[in-house]
């Protein structure tokens, strides 16, 4: 496609992403180095229904003003990125010098909110990603080798997890594993401990979020696999049977080669889609044992009164460089395919 | 023929004057949370109306919604019924007005005492007031030869008694809920033993104490007497549990028992359900609860006419006494003409107890976020209790900061 034609094709698909994804990220940018100016508090007296008493406010007069000359309010550089909340440099630096041992400093260190978060994070991105992928190609493979009349109807039962609304579907898991749910119940018989709580246990939450993140996305991977699996072409693999190849060896030495492409990029999509895990945090009701890199940017722009946009967007900016760092990786390989295809 | 036209006419008039008051234009856009009484203010709101145009919004998620919906301009809403906590974010950015003169104006039925008034000016009118207080199965009580409870340590002594008897096996229940609900949890426990948030009077934390260690055995000891699930249970779902039977002493919101003790579910646990006052902890006298008022403000980025239009069908609402005669069940009203039924008890005693009310601060609502969040590990059992204070405080430091507190 000549250069030009292809400018004209993409324009309107780049303009979107411009005005949609490009601009609000470089806002988003320009806010994390800005923190709120300092608070004009004044004493004032309060009365309500219990009493006056005399306490402190904002002084909106002042406050106003100042917000006028600067509406972004303090500079304040990297200073959010490295303060306890988020990278917390001096804290880690503590931790270091005053911990006796390796395992200390790793425990103080994971006790800091962005590194809890970032440990679940990558976690539920390290073990989700691959069971996906394998699932995914398992399923394609047996759906593959069905017949073709009961296909469709097992196609579309397989789909059901990526259908059912992620929100919905985190629920009905959620109250299955109740204290009184059909799941939580039985693991306290079975482990004969009455107060065994799935919810209340932190390793139990995250092994509950990890099933139910492969629950929801091996669909995903299953979808474009069996596409995939259609256009493995039929003449090697006779010639395979004919030479006598196992199953087993039919798929690792013709289908998988074929099918690589797409594997790389549903593992590309699954891992930037996992980095980002939040709904099931927020369906499990998980906050207590489970937080991740998305929920910590949700926490910060509602779960407080006060709205700390600042924290928001250093995590949200932090996010983005670490979905680029896990996928580099992967990138540098395609582009090298690409390079030695040409 | 003239007289009965003449009545007819006066009879006509008569209902118009008293159904609406007489608004002509504007728009009322309510922003309220999602409970019994609140439902009945807004519906008694609507009736006077008048030519306004009317919408409300009723949501669990309120809190969340209304700095955004109010910073716009013109704001989405007009009016948000808002409570102690709640205000501070919209006075701290600056989003409610002053109704002094409307108040003056339109505000006869309004008395003095529900003005929420911050150096003079009126910025907030309160209609009833709220506040955590303990519910008691007395069949069960009865059964074991427990008396109703006075302090938490005697909640927790009941407690234990009540599982060791092989009645229940979680019998206690509160809104432990990891975020808001835990944190406002540990605020009653901790200024029912008499500790202050912040020093003198400044915005420097000061829970790290004997107080705060304290108030988080008590909270650990009470955990462990609830459902195992209790750090995913809101007032919501204790409500449940507690309409299953599955928990005789519970700590709840006063504005919750119209639904708790309606006519659906067991008639019997209705009937063994009683409300009394909220316990003291400590060895103090005042009780582990904070007093809340709910009241409503008047969006500042709002043309005066809607303003003046909302002002007065709430005005309306917080001064009827027919509203509070009818649902004299559903609330304590702070309206005049309002008699305290049964279900004010828990408020009433509050208040002869002299507990404190949540406090009105403008970095109250940051120390609130990081209770929620850095105390839960403590709860878990993963961390000791001075670390867990340690680190709401260095959460805490590191918001207000932020913020601009510090």
């Amino acid at each position: 496609m000549p250069n030009r034609s292809f400018f004209w094709f993409f324009f309107p698909a780049g303009l979107a992403m411009i005005l949609f994804i490009g601009l609000p990220i470089i806002s988003t940018g320009i806010q994390s180095f800005y923190a709120q100016h300092d608070q004009i508090l004044i004493e004032v007296k309060k009365c309500d229904p219990f009493g006056c008493k005399t306490s402190v406010v904002v002084d909106q007069e002042a406050t106003s003003k100042i917000k006028e000359e600067k509406p972004l309010g303090k500079f304040n550089g990297f200073g959010t990125y490295i303060d306890r909340n988020h990278l917390a440099s001096d804290q880690v630096s503590e931790f270091w010098s005053e911990s006796k041992s390796v395992g200390e400093f790793i425990g103080k260190v994971g006790n800091l909110p962005f590194y809890k978060a970032l440990v679940f994070t990558l976690t539920y991105c390290v073990i989700v990603t691959p069971c996906v992928l394998l699932l995914g190609f398992i399923i394609a493979l047996s759906l593959n080798a069905i017949s073709r009349k009961i296909r469709g109807p097992l196609i579309f039962g397989t789909i059901l997890p990526m259908i059912v609304t992620p929100l919905v579907g985190s629920l009905v898991l959620f109250w299955m594993i109740d204290a009184e749910g059909i799941i939580g119940a039985n693991l306290q018989i079975l482990m004969d401990d009455p107060y065994l709580s799935v919810k209340s246990s932190k390793a139990l939450t995250w092994i509950t979020i990890i099933i139910y993140g492969v629950w929801h996305h091996s669909p995903f991977a299953f979808v474009v696999f069996y596409a995939a699996l259609q256009t493995v072409p039929q003449e090697p693999l006779e010639a395979s049977i004919i030479d006598g190849a196992s199953r087993f060896q039919r798929v690792k030495h013709i289908v998988l080669p074929h099918i690589y492409p797409v594997v790389t990029f549903v593992a590309l999509i699954s891992l930037m889609d996992n980095f980002r895990v939040f709904e099931p945090i927020i369906g499990f009701s998980a906050e207590g044992s489970a937080q991740s890199l998305s929920w910590l940017i949700y926490d910060n722009l509602v779960n407080e009164e006060v709205i700390l946009f600042g924290s928001a967007a250093a995590t949200s900016i932090m996010t983005i460089v670490g979905i680029s760092i896990i996928l580099t990786p992967v990138l540098l390989r395609t582009w090298k395919e690409f390079r030695t295809n040409r | 023929m003239k007289k009965i036209l003449v009545t007819l006419l006066f009879l006509l008039f008569g209902t118009v004057a008293n159904a609406d008051c007489n608004i002509k234009s504007g728009s009322i856009n309510i922003l309220a949370n999602d409970f019994p009484a609140l439902r009945t203010l807004v519906e008694t709101a609507k009736e006077c109306k008048g030519s306004a145009d009317f919408k409300v919004t009723h949501s669990a998620e309120h809190n969340k919604i209304a700095v955004p919906a109010l910073t716009a301009n013109p704001s989405e809403f007009s009016v948000r019924v808002a409570a102690n906590s709640s205000i501070v974010p919209l006075m701290n950015a600056d989003l409610i007005r002053p109704m002094n003169d409307l108040v003056k104006k339109y505000g006869k039925g309004i008395q003095e005492s529900q003005l929420i008034t911050i150096d003079g000016k009126v910025m907030a009118v309160a209609f009833m007031a709220n506040t955590q207080h303990l519910y008691v199965r007395t069949d069960v009580l009865k059964e074991n030869g427990i008396a109703i409870p006075k302090t938490y340590e005697e909640v927790v002594a009941a407690a234990e008694k009540i599982r060791a008897a092989g009645k229940m096996k979680y019998p206690y229940a509160a809104a432990y809920k990891a975020g808001w609900n835990l944190a406002e949890e540990f605020v009653n426990m901790y200024i029912g033993h008499g500790g202050e948030f912040f020093k003198d009077g400044g915005a420097q934390p000061n829970i790290n104490n004997a107080k705060g260690i304290a108030t988080l055995n008590m909270l650990k000891k009470l955990a462990d007497l609830s459902n195992p699930d209790y750090l995913t249970h809101d007032s919501e779902a204790i409500k449940v549990e507690w309409e299953s039977g599955n928990v005789a002493i519970m700590t709840l919101w006063a504005s919750r028992s119209g639904t708790l003790l309606d006519d659906e579910g067991d008639a019997k646990i209705t009937a063994a359900t009683k409300l009394v006052a909220p316990a003291t902890v400590g060895g103090g006298n005042i009780p582990a609860a904070t007093l809340w008022w709910d009241g409503f403000t008047l969006a500042k980025n709002r043309s005066d006419a809607d303003a003046e239009a909302s002002f007065r069908a709430m005005a309306h609402a917080a001064s009827s006494k027919e509203m509070v005669a009818k649902a004299a069940d559903q609330a304590v009203w702070l309206v005049e003409g309002f008699v305290p039924g049964p279900k004010s008890v828990g408020v009433i005693e509050a208040v002869k107890m002299g507990a404190k009310p949540y406090p009105m601060l403008p970095q109250m609502g940051l120390m609130h976020g990081a209770l929620g969040s850095e105390i839960v590990e403590f709860l878990q059992g993963n961390e000791s209790a001075e670390q867990a204070l340690k680190d709401v405080e260095a959460a805490y430091i590191t918001k207000a900061k932020e913020q601009g507190f510090l």
